[in-house]
């Protein structure tokens, strides 16, 4: 695992006719050719409740493989994209099949090899496919135990297991290896599984270290970006320097004399160069950008008048929510518009493919959230069947969302095609991931409600404007190397995304309990800036807006806000994460915060389906400049059945972390042609000067409920929680996202 | 033309132009993954190696200035099987969600480490500053440079990475 | 040091005869202490006034340690005569200011006597302050008396005998401090007068930009024609500019509003603070501070103009790749400053032409070796220009050749002397800066490197 070394751990593969190299990039990789095919098969006749994505992909062994030398393997659909689910996975399988968790190995997203789960993003990996892992694992355990119980002739209650073997009463075993023969684990699955007693689990449960961790800290080669193939060349791509910008001349005789590169591409407006050796490619890339010429048509908005568009765009309106009680009289009213700009996933590590086009079958390795959707969208780009095209998921940097994975996918599956057996790898540059990448959308949300007599709220008004949440691919259109190619793709008509998770309209049903409450999504199918998913999605800046919003009629209720949110909340665990945060933090209501600082709570449960999440925070800013500083941080996490804690609380460490950089710093830039926020100077995002002196996780564990994905929960509570404590201390509501310095500094009186 | 590199205890003789930057010659000619291409500007630290005990950014810095010089990357720090005490530590306190800019943050802190081998939490802020994480790893980060600190200390061996769990 | 020892023993037996001569106007009453006044009993619009001249006044710089609280002071400002830390500025009773009434506020700006009488070593530029009027003191007095009070005690100079005795310093005042409120100048304009009034006032511009005499006063008839201040030179902002591109009203007003000027590059150093200080202020007075400075530098010189013509055609034509020459410096600017330097990628996020660059045209390679080693830091959460450092990287020679090589090949002006001795000092004060700093949790905009145990 360790260095270049593993170059030659590559193996010669015969599928789909082609002659497939197969690059491992950990030892889960490393195995044999006969990977189960998904078998598509009608999905069982009463899919049971809690089953996850066994519904979609119902052949055990599509899930878990069990070798005739007792090797297991455990695959799943879903992409490590670093939340450590891999890890989780390999203990909710060890833990159901009995075995020791290292014994195990985990294959991810592959369209050669494992389950089509769609894209990894919404915090579904856990529902999804650890359910299945954990409902096709209890499955097996009980194929293998009644296949002992038909040899040894001993009634399977009598039988248990144990580090990967089946143990009569008398003392045999018989070794999973040895009881797997034929096809048993070819079945499809049942609608219920006897699962393992949740108070006897001993790795589910458990900090387990994560499976990747060790060669990330040693150089080993862990991501696409880290791939070397025999004869690789190294490509870059020449973007247009504006959306929709006609190329008009380049100077190909001159690049191609320069040293080390093998071709210039072009298709159309896509433009790219491929060098032997890297920085000769960036050599050739700078030079080729300097000789492009180009028409740019493009007619950006106003950026610092971007609500005001967004609302002034013909919107498809509905009405999402409705309930009535006109028993209930609010006496007085209050509203507030809150508003969000464009923000950029700014991985740290630009987007990266490796392609190989081999006798008509081009293969991707790709950090792509979805390999399945992604390979249809290249297929349909390279006007090819699905079968000739492979994408394999290899680990890149963190994406947050659809960042520019697809695309550099797409652009290695273009420039490869061009070189027929010569690998290639496609590396995005900083300027062009943080242009190019398609944005978190700016939102408006406008929100009025009424309080009675007693300080409840009576009635409650919530509207949000937003384009999609995901352009992400399916069709050949979303990628850009489709769009900007001869014979180009249109962008696909966006749709809304469908509740109840929704897009746009994530989390603007309000989880508290009002007499009346209305909430309407004006959903703007428009994109005057190119925008797709970005983690949390609408629910980001729905539950910055509604807890914000719930903070202003506390105030105006002249009630503490953790009682004003209890006061109004039926669901018991959402309770319990608040009480608990609250408890934790040390919250008492009417404290006031010591001078230049201040406390801010907020609370949400993802999708209002997924993890709970109650955030408490202490924010100083600096009276003179303006200058905001979190200080502390409090959360309280509830995402049902614990399978790593250690990995949850990483997840909702990070997303504090990234949510309170949003909040206080980050909108994506334009001028009316250009994007102008392209690397870290002008992006700008949180470095170690801000970062707080402490952020505790504290996890309810739910013992035997399902799953819920906790990915995702921290963003909105985070955001709104850090807002609360900016109106806190500065005593002044801001709802313009980001509270940045400046507006800070405006805000306060001196 | 031919250059000589000597990157972690090894002469290596690269064939490239004098302007590549160290960071390609690291990855492309020497094919160590440690160094990471993050921005190419100097602006996030993902490329951060050692050259000479000091923390330099790989990306922005041509080989030529490195006649003579010794280049540290992490891996030479150590390996799986006998991590060095910063890799031990980063593995102990789980140090990484997507794990990109970490190699550049260990090496920056191992750099630091090397002349401060006490670092106070406001120093260890400061140093790391030049470095960018996105998943907001930076708690698990500063914990794992405090271990490291007290590893290189006591350099006594701790018990198993893997806790409880077999 | 030794040339230094010299000079201060000297000003030192000069200062006890005049400080002698002196003593009968030496002495000042102390003014009564009061409790502090309650931040309500202030006119919020006054404390608004109080907040701009403060920021023209770039009153947190001295009276803020980096990463300390605003206005507790205890900033160590070297000079040849020992260490000066600046006192705590919060209405503290016992550290700050917080007894002082009005009537003490504006006799120290005036006069540069605290409260109980002692006098104040000019390091308090009240040289300067003397001129602003009692009603922008008032004002300020309301702001600085409305902010948190800071319990910081000043820690003691370090100063030597006599010069640690205060009454020395009324000599220093008999020949160098000139009393009195600026007299505005019929001849000009409205605008010119403002700008007059500031930047000789509050503003304080030829505290670093005027070179000082050996006993530390601005020298006479030289003003604005360069100095130093914490290892950086400020340039010269008269006729003797050494800036390639000769400055114009509109220039200046957008270079101190936004910190950065396409044909000038970015402010950095000392001079980061204050244009951070002045992007926040009625920009009436930056404009008007910019009209004054345009009458101080003079209209260029024909020969200036044509220079200036001359490089901002060069630097405005397509890039062409640095030609990689023998000279070492040649081949490590292509490598290591080009790739940004001559993208085209305009300033303030493409790093600036060299050719338009002051640094390099400037008497000393001072301000390019601190840039070249330090680079540009990124501000906390704000857009901001970064530029990496070269310390780590580069041997001494190796920045000795690209300092040698830039001044040969972006400048008009003869090479450089002392190019090694002066990065030998850059790095040592580099060194200790980052040895020392914490993080400026709460810093201002504020890209500086500027050296703040």
């Amino acid at each position: 695992m360790n260095g270049p070394g593993n170059l030659d751990r590559r193996q010669i593969l015969a599928g789909g006719g082609a002659l497939i190299v197969s690059f491992s990039l950990s030892d889960a990789f490393a195995q044999d050719q006969a990977a189960p095919a998904p078998a598509p098969a009608p999905a069982p006749a009463h899919p049971p409740k809690w089953i996850g994505s066994l519904k979609e992909t119902p052949f055990l062994d599509s899930w878990v493989r069990i070798d005739a030398d007792g090797g297991i393997t455990v695959f799943t659909g879903k992409a490590e994209l670093g939340q450590g689910f891999k890890t989780a996975f390999q203990q909710i399988a060890a833990e159901e099949l009995d075995v020791p968790f290292k014994s195990l190995k985990v294959v991810t997203a592959d369209t050669g090899r494992t389950a089509n789960e769609g894209y990894t993003a919404g915090s579904h990996s856990m529902q999804d496919s650890g359910t299945a892992i954990l409902n096709a694992a209890a499955q097996a355990r009980a194929l293998l135990i009644a296949e002992a119980a038909r040899r040894l002739d001993v009634p399977a209650e009598n039988l248990r297991t144990e580090n990967g073997a089946v143990i009569a009463p008398d003392g045999q075993r018989l070794g999973y290896g040895d009881l797997v023969a034929g096809n048993l684990l070819h079945i499809q699955a049942q609608p219920e599984s006897t699962l393992k007693d949740p108070s006897k689990y001993t790795v589910v449960g458990q900090p387990v270290p994560r499976v990747d961790i060790p060669a990330k800290v040693t150089g080993g080669a862990s991501y696409v970006q880290d791939m070397r193939l025999p004869g690789m060349v190294h490509a870059r791509v020449v973007r247009p320097p504006s959306y929709g910008a006609q190329l008009i001349d380049y100077d190909a005789a001159a690049i191609e004399a320069m040293p080390g590169v093998v071709k210039v591409i072009r298709s159309g407006n896509f433009l790219g160069v491929a060098a032997k050796k890297e920085f000769q490619a960036i050599k050739a890339m700078r030079a080729l950008t300097a000789s492009a010429k180009w028409n740019e048509t493009a007619r950006l908005p106003k950026q610092e008048d971007i609500a005001r568009v967004l609302l002034g765009l013909p919107s498809q309106d509905s009405t999402i929510f409705e309930r009535k009680n006109p028993a209930a009289v609010g006496l007085k009213t209050i509203e507030a518009t809150y508003t969000r700009p464009y923000q950029s996933h700014g991985s740290i590590g630009p987007s990266c493919a490796v392609g190989h086009h081999v006798d008509d079958v081009t293969t991707v390795w790709t950090h792509t959230q979805g390999v399945f959707p992604d390979r249809a969208g290249i297929a349909e780009m390279l006007r090819v069947p699905p079968a000739k095209v492979r994408l394999i998921h290899a680990e890149g940097s963190g994406c947050y969302g659809h960042n520019g994975a697809d695309d550099a996918a797409a652009d290695a599956a273009l420039i490869a095609r061009e070189m027929p057996d010569v690998p290639v790898r496609v590396q995005w540059m900083r300027d062009q991931e943080h242009g190019w990448e398609p944005y978190g959308p700016a939102m408006v949300t406008k929100l009025k409600a009424s309080l009675d007599d007693s300080g409840a709220i009576a009635d409650w008004n919530f509207e949000v404007w937003s384009n999609t949440h995901s352009m992400r691919p399916g069709g050949a259109g979303s990628l850009l190397a489709a769009q900007h190619m001869a014979q180009p793709f249109a962008v696909p008509a966006p749709k809304p995304l469908p509740l109840p998770e929704g897009g746009g309209d994530r989390n603007a049903i309000p989880i508290y309990t009002f007499p009346n409450a209305h909430v309407v999504h004006h959903f703007i199918p428009a994109m005057p800036i190119r925008i797709s998913a970005m983690r949390g999605l609408g629910a980001y800046h729905n539950v910055f807006s509604i807890e914000s919003f719930m903070d202003e009629l506390a105030i105006a209720a002249n009630a503490d806000p953790v009682e004003f949110r209890l006061k109004h909340l039926e669901d018991s665990r959402g309770r319990d994460v608040i009480k608990k945060t609250a408890e934790a933090f040390g919250w008492k209501k009417g404290q006031k915060a010591p001078d230049g600082r201040g406390y801010g709570f907020a609370f949400a449960r993802y999708k209002n389906l997924a993890a709970y999440c109650a955030i408490a925070t202490e924010i100083e800013i600096n009276r003179e400049t303006g200058c905001p500083r979190l200080v502390r941080a409090v959360a309280a996490v509830d995402s049902g059945q614990v399978v790593n804690p250690d990995g949850i609380i990483n997840q909702v460490e990070g997303a504090i972390m990234q949510s309170m950089s949003w909040t206080l710093y980050e909108a994506v830039t334009f001028n009316d042609t250009r994007i102008t926020s392209i690397d870290w100077q002008t992006y700008p995002i949180v470095r170690f000067d801000a970062v707080p002196q402490s952020i505790e996780v504290h996890i309810i564990d739910r013992p035997g409920l399902p799953y819920l994905g906790a990915g995702e929960t921290g963003q909105g509570p985070a955001a709104a929680s850090v807002a609360n404590a900016v109106a806190n201390a500065a005593g002044k509501r801001l709802r313009d996202l980001p509270l940045n310095r400046k507006k800070i500094k405006d805000a306060i009186d001196v | 033309m031919t250059i000589t590199l000597k990157v972690n205890g090894h002469d290596h003789q690269i064939d490239a132009d004098p302007d590549t930057p160290l960071l390609y010659v690291l990855r492309d000619d020497i094919r160590l993954n440690g160094a990471k291409f993050g921005c190419g500007l100097g602006q996030c630290g993902a490329c951060t190696v050692i050259v000479d005990g000091k923390a330099v950014l790989s990306c922005v810095t041509p080989v030529l200035l490195l006649d003579g010089k010794q280049v540290t990357t992490i891996e030479g720090l150590g390996t799986i099987d006998a991590p060095a005490p910063i890799q031990r530590a980063f593995m102990e306190e789980q140090a990484a969600q997507c794990g990109y800019c970490i190699a550049g943050m260990m090496m920056r802190a191992q750099a630091l480490l090397q002349r401060n081998s006490k670092p106070t939490d406001e120093q260890i802020r400061a140093e790391l500053e030049p470095n960018l994480c996105r998943c907001g790893t930076h708690m698990r980060i500063l914990r794992a440079v405090h271990r490291a600190a007290q590893l290189m200390d006591t350099a006594e061996l701790s018990p198993s990475l893997e806790g409880s769990v077999q | 040091m030794t040339r230094t020892r010299i000079i201060a023993s000297a000003v030192a037996a000069l200062l006890i005869g005049g400080g002698a001569a002196a003593f009968a106007v030496a002495w000042r009453p102390a003014i009564a202490a009061i409790e502090p006044p309650a931040p309500k009993s202030f006119d919020p619009a006054l404390v608004k006034r109080g907040r701009d001249l403060a920021a023209l006044g770039n009153c947190t710089d001295c009276h803020t340690v980096r990463g300390g609280k605003t206005f507790a002071g205890g900033l160590p400002v070297p000079t040849p005569f020992g260490t000066i830390y600046s006192s705590n500025i919060t209405p503290d009773a016992d550290t700050g200011i917080g007894t002082w009434s009005q009537a003490a506020f504006r006799r120290a700006m005036r006069s540069g006597i605290n409260r109980e009488g002692q006098h104040l070593y000019p390091t308090f530029p009240y040289d300067h302050f003397t001129n602003v009027t009692d009603e922008d003191d008032d004002a300020l007095y309301a702001y600085l008396m409305t902010r948190p009070a800071v319990h910081a005690p000043t820690p003691a100079n370090q100063l030597s005998f006599p010069l640690d005795q205060r009454f020395v310093v009324a000599g220093w005042k008999l020949l160098f401090l000139r009393r009195g409120t600026y007299a505005p100048d019929s001849a000009q304009t409205a605008e010119w007068n403002r700008g007059a009034y500031l930047v000789e006032g509050l503003a304080h511009c030829g505290s670093c930009h005027t070179p000082r005499n050996a006993l530390g006063a601005e020298r006479a008839g030289a003003s604005f024609a360069g100095g130093d201040v914490d290892n950086w030179n400020a340039y010269a902002i008269n006729a003797r500019s050494p800036s390639p591109v000769p400055w114009d009203t509109a220039a200046l007003f957008s270079y101190l509003r936004q910190g950065w000027h396409p044909d000038h590059g970015v402010a950095r150093g000392p001079m980061a603070e204050v244009v951070s200080n002045l992007s926040s202020v009625d920009e009436r007075d930056v404009h008007a501070i910019a009209t004054y400075m345009t009458s101080v530098f003079g209209a260029p010189t024909p020969d200036q103009m044509r220079r200036g013509n001359e490089v901002l055609a060069k630097a405005k034509a397509p890039a062409v790749p640095a030609s990689q020459t023998e000279v070492p410096g040649a081949s490590i600017y292509a490598a290591a400053c080009a790739t940004c330097h001559e993208t085209g990628r305009p300033v303030p996020y493409g790093g600036v032409n060299l050719g338009l660059s002051t640094a390099i045209s400037g008497p000393d390679p001072r301000n390019v070796a601190n840039i070249v080693l330090s680079g540009i830091r990124p501000v906390e959460g704000e857009r901001s220009p970064i530029m990496p450092g070269f310390a780590n990287s580069m041997t001494n020679d190796q920045v000795a050749a690209v300092l040698n090589y830039l001044r040969s090949r972006f400048s008009n002006q003869p090479a450089w002397t002392g190019v090694e001795k002066t990065i030998e000092e850059a790095r040592r004060t580099q060194t200790v800066s980052l040895q020392t700093s914490p993080p400026p949790h709460n810093a201002p905009a504020d890209p500086t490197q500027r050296d703040k145990p």
